[in-house]
């Protein structure tokens, strides 16, 4: 064989693949297969004996590591699993959801010890495959395009957006979302609160996104954005905490709820839905609410 | 003539065995219980369509970076690569700082890079420095890539026979001339194909730039893929990446071909 034959043949051979690969994404794309069916399988008892758990006789809960406050309190002393020096550790059962985690645990009839924590990212929690959860919690807004990919329970908190900004930014003197039209918005990738910017300001210029909050709080200080939009709770703890001259501008009409993530399909997801309505009814949740957000929020509304 | 029948059968034989390659792994992917799932999650055509648009649009920011980018580092690159070879004791400094530099920025993470001059330089609040998040990760890229390809052109300027350069001393070529006329274009011709090979890379790490705040074409999918916990908007991202970035590895390779076929002394 000459040179010019075999670097030829290699050449076509790495064209084809090239291409073929290509064609198979799209392929891949436009070929028409079933949605995965939400099999709603007969909802069976919730008794603790009868639930489909990834360990038997223990829950596993989730929730992402670092875990924020005020959703997650108590700090990471001691903590193997979700170490670092930053975020919380949710075995200690303090902040509102972790403090939630535990009561839904309980309504189940698993005792403290009988609980699990995993750390799931935002994207693990909606990748398909087997979940390595039985519950993850970690303010994850409720949508019906985000349903097509996991279970939902029902919500467990209202939720509703706040603007926050610091003393000295031009979003400091809005009084209405018309003031705010014309500034620079900030938000973290992922969430309802970009969506919110979206739908409720429809601001004129593109919306920063960043990976965490803590990088959009550092483009607020630096002035690179003039307001970020953040739940109201994270955004009170923020103002009180994290910033040293912020400020909350108020509170975007369209509220969302948060609910627990549960793997597509689920048996728990109606007995995780009972152990909630239990909870409202009897005013935990409402109390908790109260522990650990607080209940003196003056945030005004923005029309 | 034996020659191009036979390549033409070659050809045959290639795209006969890559057909079956590519029903084998079709088979192999799609006999898992779990593939409409992650066809589901990952190759939706409607989603694909849908996220076209926008992440297309987006993709102009990945663009006018890397097209700006690119148009600075290759004389940076080549000052520093000029920096490192001076010989002169005086200019001894200006050597090790090329040293320095190169070794730093081919050794830290860009995304260290990127934070710091991102986030750290503009919470300085120093009156005039732009706070820009375009701008900075401009800045890191042209740092960064211009440590690459000033040690591409290191092994281009240090591949020219010395002797090439001693023919043009001899000829009465100052030492800068002779760089200017005689090495330089000879190793620019050589370096081009690892030129290109980094600046596809620099081309993908444009995607650095949603760290800042700026929604490029990854992050544009990023979104999207949050809002309805599907990944296909990622997918989306990849095709558009490839359909610019593939034409390019194909002239990186045919550059290299031609350049070994001229070495072997054949016919180009």
């Amino acid at each position: 064989m000459d040179t010019q034959r075999v670097h030829r043949f290699t050449q076509t051979t790495r064209l084809s693949v090239a291409i073929m690969a290509l064609a198979l994404i799209l392929a891949a794309c436009t070929s028409t297969a079933a949605s995965p069916s939400p099999s709603p399988s007969a909802v069976a008892s919730c008794a603790k004996a009868d639930l489909a758990l990834k360990t038997a006789g223990t829950l596993t809960l989730s929730t992402d590591n670092p875990a924020y406050s005020p959703w997650f309190q108590g700090g990471n002393k001691g903590s193997e699993l979700f170490d670092g020096d930053y975020g919380n550790d949710p075995y200690k059962g303090k902040g509102f959801e972790g403090a939630l985690a535990y009561a839904i645990a309980g309504e189940l009839g698993f005792a403290k010890g009988e609980v699990t924590w995993v750390v799931t990212t935002f994207d693990q929690s909606f990748a398909p495959g087997v979940k390595a959860f039985d519950l993850f919690m970690n303010q994850v807004s409720i949508t019906s395009t985000r349903a097509e990919a996991v279970d939902f329970s029902a919500g467990y908190y209202d939720v509703y957006q706040a603007v926050l900004t610091v003393e000295g930014s031009a979003a400091a003197s809005a009084a209405s979302i018309a003031d705010l039209k014309e500034l620079q918005f900030g938000a973290q990738i992922g969430t309802t609160s970009y969506q919110a910017i979206i739908d409720d300001i429809a601001p004129t210029k593109d919306v920063m996104t960043y990976n965490t909050n803590d990088d959009a709080v550092a483009a607020l200080e630096s002035g690179q954005i003039d307001a970020m939009v953040t739940d109201v709770p994270t955004a009170v703890y923020m103002r009180d905490f994290q910033l040293t001259k912020g400020l909350i501008v108020g509170q975007l009409p369209t509220p969302g709820q948060f609910g627990v993530v549960l793997e597509k399909g689920s048996t728990l997801t109606a007995c995780v839905n009972e152990a909630i309505a239990a909870l409202e009814a009897d005013g935990t949740i409402a109390a908790l609410m109260t522990k650990w957000l607080g209940t003196d929020y003056t945030v005004p509304e923005l029309n | 003539m034996a020659a191009p029948r036979r390549s033409r059968k070659g050809t045959l034989v290639a795209a006969i065995s890559t057909i079956i390659a590519c029903i084998a792994v079709a088979a192999v992917v799609g006999s898992s219980a779990a593939w409409p799932e992650v066809q589901h999650a990952f190759f939706n055509g409607e989603r694909f369509a849908n996220a076209l648009p926008s992440v297309w649009g987006a993709f102009a920011i990945n663009v006018q970076l890397f097209v700006f980018a690119e148009l600075l580092i290759l004389p940076i690159g080549l000052l520093i690569a000029l920096a490192r070879s001076v010989q002169a004791p005086a200019l001894a400094p200006l050597r090790l700082f090329a040293m320095v530099y190169v070794d730093f920025f081919r050794g830290v993470p860009s995304i260290l890079v990127i934070y710091l001059l991102g986030f750290g330089v503009p919470a300085l609040q120093i009156p005039g420095l732009p706070k820009d998040p375009f701008f900075w990760a401009l800045v890191t890229l042209v740092l960064i890539y211009s440590a690459y390809v000033s040690e591409v052109y290191r092994a281009g300027l240090e591949s020219i026979h010395p002797s090439q350069e001693r023919a043009a001393r001899a000829l009465g070529l100052s030492r800068i001339q002779s760089l200017r006329h005689v090495v330089i274009p000879q190793a620019f011709r050589r370096v081009i194909p690892p030129l290109l090979n980094d600046f596809i890379g620099l081309q993908k790490d444009t995607a650095l730039v949603s760290i800042l705040g700026v929604v490029d074409a990854f992050r544009r999918a990023q979104i999207l893929k949050a809002a309805d916990f599907n990944f296909t908007p990622l997918m989306t991202t990849a095709v558009i990446f490839l359909v610019i970035t593939f034409p390019m590895t194909r002239f990186v390779d045919w550059l290299a071909a031609r350049d070994r076929a001229a070495q072997l002394g054949e016919q180009r």
